[in-house]
């Protein structure tokens, strides 16, 4: 389905950076992507340009570059630490950014530095009312 | 600015962004899609916002053979030529097609960007040639269908003959007189339609019935970036010459055109960078602005770069040193920090299987 043509959804599980980034924690993991509205406002992801494996991101600031065909999108963690996967598929398939943001369109997985971080994201209820104002 | 098919861009979900003043669709359903419309099927654009410029009187080719690059003699009525607009240095002021409608009326359409400014140049300089330059922008809905199918499906849907190529022809659509001509700016075939602006709406609906697809000014560049059609503002500029962006075909230095001095001399002394076309190896997606590096030299700069819908890889246009422009030359383009390997390629970057 193209991009835009169904409503956006937002996952109850997830926590939200209000730069339009999820992250799934799961102990002192997290999986990180980019919303449903941070991909409908790019449109369709024909690249997806990853950190190495290893390296450290830190909160706030930006740690990929996701590119429709006529425009760059910086991505930004939600959270920080270390780079322990990258989401190799997508060199192949950048388009499951759009069909799956939650799902096969999941960015990177990173081990946490500062987990108590996490504290400081936005629940769905919240980051739905961000996108509403 | 509102072209007067805005409601209808809003009412199919188009993505709406500022250019040159107006409110635009840059998508509907994605620039790839749309993309492959045009390639394979027909698409239609509304370029209701490029400008309309009405040269008529006894001096009317008179004058614009002193104010366009091309030899418009050449032109017969119901003709239609490419020319550039220069300054006396031999800048790019614009770049436009002349149709000729009569002996002595012309049409030429302008850039969305430039119109004000061309009006202002095209004025000042006809005062001394027995002609009336007329704005005539508001008159006119513009409609690009492009593609293989877009003229057979135009010509049913409308119930109209079609001019060939580069030619033009008084037509009549929703009882209204109109013009539509051979030309487009997507390497495929087709028309465009100008338009009564009260007919716009229903004619954009029947075309639309007829299984065209809308397509907005992301498509637009992409595909005339894949067969490297200059844009002005990027390819071209008043601080460049036409000879260097590879227009040398359609600037007619006899005619004596302003700046046709600036032209015959950089055509015979070339110029320092000249803009080819380029391919990435590999990776990455050139941008507008990103430099060309050679070794460790900075050697150019990219004018426009995208991810290539037809060819799937990142694809640009850029000026380059002059010594460096051979088909072939490895350089690489620094990507916001990154560099990509790059090659010069042929132009069009994009050419159909025969």
């Amino acid at each position: 389905m193209a991009p835009g043509s169904s409503e956006g959804t937002y996952p109850e599980d997830l926590r939200y950076h209000e730069e339009h980034d999820w992250a799934r924690i799961e102990g002192d993991q997290a999986t990180l992507g980019i919303t449903w509205y941070a991909q409908d406002s790019l449109g369709e992801v024909v690249f997806f340009d990853p950190p190495e494996v290893g390296a450290t991101i830190q909160k706030d600031s930006s740690y990929a570059e996701v590119e429709s065909v006529k425009a760059v999108s910086d991505v930004i963690a939600p959270l920080s630490g270390e780079v322990i996967e990258v989401n190799d598929a997508l060199q192949d398939t950048p388009e499951k950014v759009n069909e799956d943001p939650y799902g096969e369109g999941w960015l990177v997985k990173v081990r946490l530095s500062h987990p108590e971080e996490s504290e400081t994201l936005l629940g769905v209820a919240e980051y739905r009312k961000l996108l509403d104002s | 600015m509102r072209t007067p098919l805005y409601e209808q861009h809003v009412q199919l979900g188009a993505k709406m962004v500022p250019f040159a003043g107006w409110e635009m669709p840059v998508t509907y359903e994605g620039i790839r899609e749309e993309h492959s419309a045009v390639r394979h099927h027909a698409g239609m654009f509304d370029v209701s916002h490029m400008g309309e410029v009405e040269v008529e009187g006894p001096g009317a080719l008179a004058f614009l053979q002193r104010v366009l690059s091309n030899d418009v003699a050449r032109v017969g009525v119901g003709g239609a030529q490419y020319s550039v607009l220069c300054n006396e240095e031999g800048g790019v002021i614009d770049d436009l097609f002349a149709y000729r409608l009569g002996a002595d009326r012309f049409l030429i359409v302008t850039n969305a960007a430039n119109h004000e400014t061309d009006l202002a140049w095209l004025g000042r300089q006809s005062r001394s040639f027995d002609v009336l330059v007329r704005d005539v922008a508001d008159r006119y809905a513009m409609l690009a269908v492009q593609g293989p199918h877009a003229r057979a499906v135009v010509s049913r849907a409308l119930r109209i003959e079609l001019p060939p190529r580069f030619h033009v022809a008084h037509i009549q659509v929703g009882r209204r007189p109109a013009l539509a001509c051979g030309t487009g700016y997507t390497g495929e075939d087709g028309v465009e339609l100008l338009l009564d602006p009260e007919v716009a709406v229903p004619i954009w609906a029947e075309l639309l019935d007829a299984g065209v697809v809308p397509c907005g000014l992301g498509a637009r560049d992409t595909l005339r970036l894949e067969v490297c059609y200059p844009l002005h503002g990027n390819e071209l500029t008043p601080d460049r010459n036409p000879i260097g962006a590879g227009l040398g075909w359609c600037c007619k230095e006899a005619t004596g055109f302003i700046g046709a001095e600036a032209v015959a001399r950089a055509r015979a002394e070339g110029t320092a960078e000249q803009l080819v076309a380029f391919k990435i190896e590999g990776q990455g997606i050139p941008r507008e602005g990103n430099p060309v590096i050679r070794g460790e030299e900075e050697v150019g700069t990219v004018t426009s770069g995208t991810f290539s819908p037809s060819l799937e890889l990142g694809a640009g246009m850029a000026y380059v040193r002059s010594d460096l422009t051979d088909v072939g030359t490895e350089l690489e383009i620094d990507v916001r920090g990154k560099r990509r390997p790059a090659r010069i390629a042929s132009k069009p970057l994009y050419a159909k299987r025969s």
